[in-house]
């Protein structure tokens, strides 16, 4: 069986670890000492769209764990850098694939190792329950690409992996045209719930009146189709037809940066608007709009420092 | 000389005590606020803070017992001036009405329903602490002047400036009253809905670079709009915004619509960015800012009737 690590177990890692376990040989590094413990001697259910509990491997340090073939870095963006930094120097012939939200990823891991990239988008989603438990909610696909080091054919492996183990997932030649219409998508849908507190409902798609926040999303839509022209990216989608076609499914998604605000944690704002600031500074193209909502969210993290 | 207050909250009944100390002002108090009515009647109107004063309005909020009055001051929350001056008009059949309240669109609404009207800003503010009590946190000026399209005779505007300045509210008359309306709007729909959303308080507002520029951002898209109308304001917004940060002034300020989004109260967004964003569509002066943050404030408010 392939051997497989996945690194981080939130939502997205839990999901690709106990769907995984069913065909591979899959171990989860953690940051818990408990969380591994309860992983190894519980199990991780899954309930949801699915129901089972798999069995796995699992520890807080990567020298405990078999030499996978395939690393899936599943933590949140902004621990990516320190993940990384803990499997540096180890696993040579392994090939380690980002799933983070945003643009970027694939640059941070390379600064930690010469392995081989691939490069990931998922739109699955999830709601944690406990450390050994999670609930698939959302069975969207995850979409890989080669990066630095990597083929098409490698690209094929580990989404037909993937794909045999019960999540959807599929390989293409060239992963920006799909990263690029998340990217605009996320950019847009979080930081607008992330301010208002709305799910990501009817109310986005909502252009009947000037007030109405759906002139809002498509404006920043507008905003960041620009930059992919600009940086010659082609769309796969079109990020409005993704915004009005998913609020139309009736259950409204709660983006993650909503969750963060709600919990007041620091969000990612910074990976998935910044990336696209950033992007958009380096090519010349205005995005008052998406600057506007990054100083909002920032702010709205530094109001939680007060009392 | 007879003047009814039209809604009795911390603005109105700073009006209300202060001109009641006056022997020759007949004051009334209208508001719907039964127990406050009651505790004004009983006790008197107490103001504390800036000035320690106590009147004696006489308070209803049954608008049949109002006697017919030289003069009515409108201080409801922007949202409430139709059914409030509806429910009044018959009071100032003879008589001209001045509105105190936030925004721009209330002269318009008082105009569908009585003959005179006064265009009016006030800077004063305070917040009812109990029934009958209000805390007065900060004095400031109030301008009067003729509302053009439905003008009151210039006499009778200095004869209300000139109460109310012998009262302890200083006031002056002005031929043309939209310079201070404009600062003062522009000022609010720069500063208030910046708060509003991040739950910072305005000197923490201006602390933050990049959100202190998204206040000049949203000043200059109001100065625009109102340049295109003739309007010269009568001091700079940004001015005031900086002076406002200072730690003696209102640095620790949470701004009347931060507290109404704490308090799941329907905000005054729609006569505040909303008025600019109006104002400067039909004028032809693009107003992205505005419109951007008037859709969040209503995302806000829209997530409120979800739960």
């Amino acid at each position: 069986m392939t051997r497989v690590c996945v690194a981080g177990a939130g939502v997205i890692g839990s999901l690709f670890a106990a769907h995984l376990a069913r065909v591979a040989d899959v171990s989860a590094l953690v940051r818990r000492e408990e969380h591994a413990r309860a992983l190894r001697e519980e199990g991780l259910r899954v309930s949801g769209r699915a129901d089972f509990t798999a069995q796995l491997q699992a520890a807080t340090d990567p020298d405990r764990l078999a030499e996978p073939e395939l690393v899936i870095l599943a933590c949140k963006t902004l621990d990516l850098d320190a993940v990384a930094g803990r499997i540096a120097g180890r696993w040579p012939e392994a090939i380690v694939m980002t799933v983070q939200n945003g643009i970027g990823a694939d640059e941070v891991v390379a600064r930690h190792g010469d392995w081989r990239i691939l490069s990931g988008v998922t739109f699955m989603s999830g709601t944690r329950h406990s450390d050994t438990h999670v609930q698939y909610v959302l069975d969207t696909a995850t979409w890989i690409g080669p990066a630095r080091g990597t083929t098409p054919a490698e690209a094929r492996w580990a989404a037909d992996l993937i794909a045999s183990s019960g999540l959807e997932a599929e390989a293409f030649e060239d992963l920006r045209p799909a990263q690029w219409s998340k990217l605009i998508f996320n950019a847009t849908v979080n930081t607008v719930a992330a301010l208002t507190g709305l799910p990501h409902d009817a109310h986005f798609a909502d252009v009947s009146e000037p007030s109405r926040l759906g002139n809002l999303v498509r404006d920043l839509m507008d905003e960041g189709k620009a930059v992919a022209r600009a940086a010659g990216v082609p769309l796969r989608e079109d990020p409005w037809e993704m915004n009005v076609l998913a609020t139309q499914r009736g259950s409204a998604h709660y983006p993650s940066m909503l969750e963060d605000v709600e919990a007041r944690r620091r969000t990612e704002v910074d990976m998935i608007t910044g990336a696209l600031v950033r992007e958009a500074d380096r090519l010349g193209v205005p995005v008052p709009l998406h600057k506007t909502m990054e100083r909002l969210i920032k702010a709205k993290e530094a109001s939680w420092d007060e009392a | 000389m007879k003047v009814c207050v039209v809604g009795c909250g911390a603005v109105g009944s700073l009006f209300a005590a202060n001109l009641a100390t006056l022997e020759d002002v007949e004051v009334w108090a209208y508001d719907l606020a039964q127990e406050h009515v009651d505790a004004i009647n009983r006790d008197g109107l107490r103001l504390t803070g800036a000035g320690e004063v106590v009147g004696r309005p006489r308070a209803t909020t049954d608008a049949a017992e109002l006697p017919s009055c030289d003069f009515g001051i409108v201080a409801t929350k922007a949202m409430h001036t139709e059914p409030a001056i509806r429910a009044t008009a018959h009071a100032f059949s003879n008589g001209c009405v001045a509105t105190v309240q936030n925004g721009i669109g209330n002269e318009e609404v008082l105009a569908a329903h009585v003959e005179r009207v006064i265009r009016g800003t006030t800077f004063p503010a305070g917040k009812i602490t109990a029934p009958g009590i209000v805390q007065w946190d900060v004095k400031g000026d109030t301008t009067f002047g003729p509302f053009e399209e439905r003008p009151a005779p210039f006499a009778e505007v200095e004869r209300l400036a000139e109460a109310c300045t012998r009262g302890g509210m200083p006031a002056k008359a002005v031929e043309d009253a939209r310079g201070p309306q404009w600062r003062k709007v522009i000022f609010n729909a720069a500063t208030n809905p910046l708060g509003a959303l991040t739950g910072l308080t305005h000197g923490r507002v201006c602390e933050q670079p990049p959100l202190r520029r998204l206040a000049s951002q949203l000043v200059d898209e109001g100065k625009a709009v109102a340049a295109a109308q003739g309007i010269e304001l009568d001091a700079d917004p940004e001015e005031l915004i900086d002076y406002a940060a200072r730690p003696e002034v209102a640095y620790g300020h949470k701004a009347s619509m931060l507290q109404d989004i704490e308090a799941r109260r329907q905000t005054e967004v729609d006569y505040l960015n909303g008025g600019i964003a109006e104002f400067g569509r039909k004028l032809g002066v693009p107003t992205p800012a505005h419109d951007s943050i008037w859709a969040l404030v209503k995302g806000v408010e829209a997530a409120w009737q979800q739960q």
